[in-house]
């Protein structure tokens, strides 16, 4: 089972649900990973709703494993991309073309959907209208606070920013502008005491 | 009185100081000898005379140099300033409460002159001399909410309302207590209040923001707030907390007299005409314990305000560490005598000091 339950956390931190099928005429989801089971759990649930969606897939470390799956949902528009980046214009051209209506969907990795929910966002649908579900990893989209630098997938606190390279604590403090959680100098107070990493939620 | 402003540092070698005037006006925050949270909330319209509460913007001995420190303190980090695009508007209400107020509370500092839209800004002590048009940014070198909270001591967080909740969607932020503006701008009340331990269990960010969301015009709200500094820095923001944070590590029972600082926020809470928008000054104010043990009712209570604060809240407030020094300087001054209700300093009528 892909699905992580998320402790009870402060509340600026995003919680997520279970994708359901809502109605309408058009469909974007969004999803990396392991997220690619949510869609096919809801294709199941819903045979009609593929006809009408886009679906934007990066498998990143899941490789061809879901792939062939979601091919045969009969998915009206989809495309398998090596990165959110890579299909970040793709996404905002969706979004700019999309109608009045538009049903999204996000599932896989926090840092996947928080930034197809920033772009979401910026077009113009209020985050409290877009689904999630998470699966798979509870990697991180860090921010450092110090110098803004982003570091993706982070597995362990602390860990040092990929930018300029202070030791970072991860913190539950989110920003839906940045899709990111808060990575703040573990050592500030006593340079070079740097507790040992630990997997996150280990 | 004519205020004597001062040329002092607020970083480096931190020449900052108070006044025995600046001491005697400080807003101690502690009411009575423990504190917990609450809304504490209450009406600004004015108070005794020489106060920081009496004037709707205080301006103090300090002034210049703030204004001098938060310039540079923006030249290094523009993102400092921040005002989402649907702000603009709610920063000229700020522009305009300001320049009225300080102009009617304060003549002899700053001087503004409007005929229709065309206007003439005064301020004497930062030798500014503006004349531009109302609602034409093209006008000011800055944005509106930038160009007059460069004028203007304490953090400004603007609000927008919508969807009975406030939006940290504008403000300009150079003297914090340790949270920043580039990750918050955006969030709703209860998300940038998240990490705050505590409260929201009590309930006070519902009751609060009850209270600011029905916040009328002309009828401005205020509070205290507090929390503790090493050295006077204004920029304890998160930013630099990886070059400031050994300072916390400075103190010694030798020097925690003078390097230690109670930092009081005096927060003001104001609705905006045009905008609807809330604008939230965040004035900090700071002492060192040298300073108010010369009030012997503040030595007495801020001894057993600290030794008796729950351990999140002084964990929160970033100074657990250095709890235990602090207790050994302020139980010198804590005689055990009563002190009285309220935070003035009451210096004539509290008992004196053994």
């Amino acid at each position: 089972m892909s699905k992580f339950e998320f402790p009870e956390a402060i509340k600026s931190r995003p919680t997520y649900g279970t994708l359901e099928a809502r109605p309408g005429k058009a469909h974007l989801f969004v999803a990396d990973a392991e997220g690619a089971e949510a869609i096919i759990d809801l294709a199941k649930a819903d045979s009609g709703l593929m006809a009408k969606s886009h679906v934007i897939y990066i498998p990143k470390d899941t490789g061809d494993k879901f792939v062939s799956q979601l091919q045969d949902l009969g998915i009206n528009q989809l495309y398998v991309g090596p990165s959110f980046e890579a299909a970040q214009t793709r996404l905002q051209r969706s979004l700019a073309d999309a109608h009045m209506g538009l049903q999204v969907y996000l599932c896989g990795t926090e840092g996947l959907m928080g930034q197809a929910q920033r772009d979401a966002m910026a077009a113009g649908i209020p985050h409290t209208a877009i689904q999630t579900e998470h699966r798979g990893s509870v990697a991180r989209r860090m921010q450092c606070v110090h110098c803004k630098g982003i570091t993706e997938d982070v597995m362990t606190d602390p860990f040092v920013c990929s930018h300029c390279g202070l030791n970072l604590f991860v913190r539950d403090h989110y920003s839906r502008r940045l899709a990111a959680f808060q990575g703040v100098c573990i050592d500030a107070e006593d340079p070079g005491n740097v507790p040992p990493s630990a997997e996150l939620y280990s | 009185m004519t205020i004597q402003f001062k040329d002092e540092t607020f970083r480096d070698d931190y020449t900052f100081s108070n006044s025995d005037w600046a001491i005697k006006r400080f807003p101690f925050p502690f009411h009575e000898d423990s504190y917990m949270y609450a809304v504490n909330m209450e009406q600004h319209r004015g108070g005794p005379d020489g106060s920081v509460y009496e004037k709707r913007f205080d301006v103090d001995e300090h002034y210049v140099s703030e204004m001098r420190d938060r310039a540079m303190v923006l030249a290094d980090d523009p993102l400092r300033c921040q005002s989402l695009p649907h702000m603009t508007l709610a920063g000229w209400d700020l522009l305009e409460l300001i320049m009225v107020s300080k102009s009617e509370d304060y003549p002899d500092l700053f001087e503004l002159h409007r005929d229709g839209d065309q206007w003439h800004w005064i301020n004497k002590p930062l030798g500014i001399d503006d004349k531009f048009t109302f609602l034409d940014e093209t006008s000011l070198p800055y944005g509106p909410m930038e160009y007059i909270t460069r004028q203007t001591q304490g953090d400004f967080c603007v609000l927008d309302q919508r969807d009975d909740n406030l939006w940290m969607d504008a403000g300009i932020v150079t003297t914090q207590a340790d949270w920043s503006l580039d990750f918050d701008i955006g969030m709703n009340f209860f998300e940038w209040h998240a990490p705050v331990p505590l409260a929201h269990e009590k309930g006070i960010f519902v009751r609060a923001l009850k209270f600011l969301l029905n916040i009328q015009q002309g009828a401005p709200a205020r509070r205290l707030n507090w929390t503790m500094t090493v050295n006077p820095l204004l920029d304890t923001s998160p930013e630099n907390y990886h070059k400031w944070g050994i300072q916390k590590t400075s103190l010694t029972p030798e020097n925690i007299g003078q390097k230690q600082h109670l930092r009081v926020e005096l927060q003001t809470f104001f609705r905006l005409p045009r905008s609807n928008a809330l604008v939230f000054p965040i004035r900090a104010y700071l002492a060192s314990f040298d300073d108010l043990m010369t009030v012997p009712k503040w030595g007495r209570r801020l001894h057993r305000v600290i030794r008796d604060l729950p351990e999140e809240l002084a964990t929160y407030k970033g100074f657990i560490d250095n709890r235990p020094m602090m207790l050994d300087y302020l139980s010198r001054y804590d005689d055990g005598k009563p002190t009285s209700d309220g935070i003035w300093p009451n210096l004539d009528t509290d008992p004196p000091r053994d």
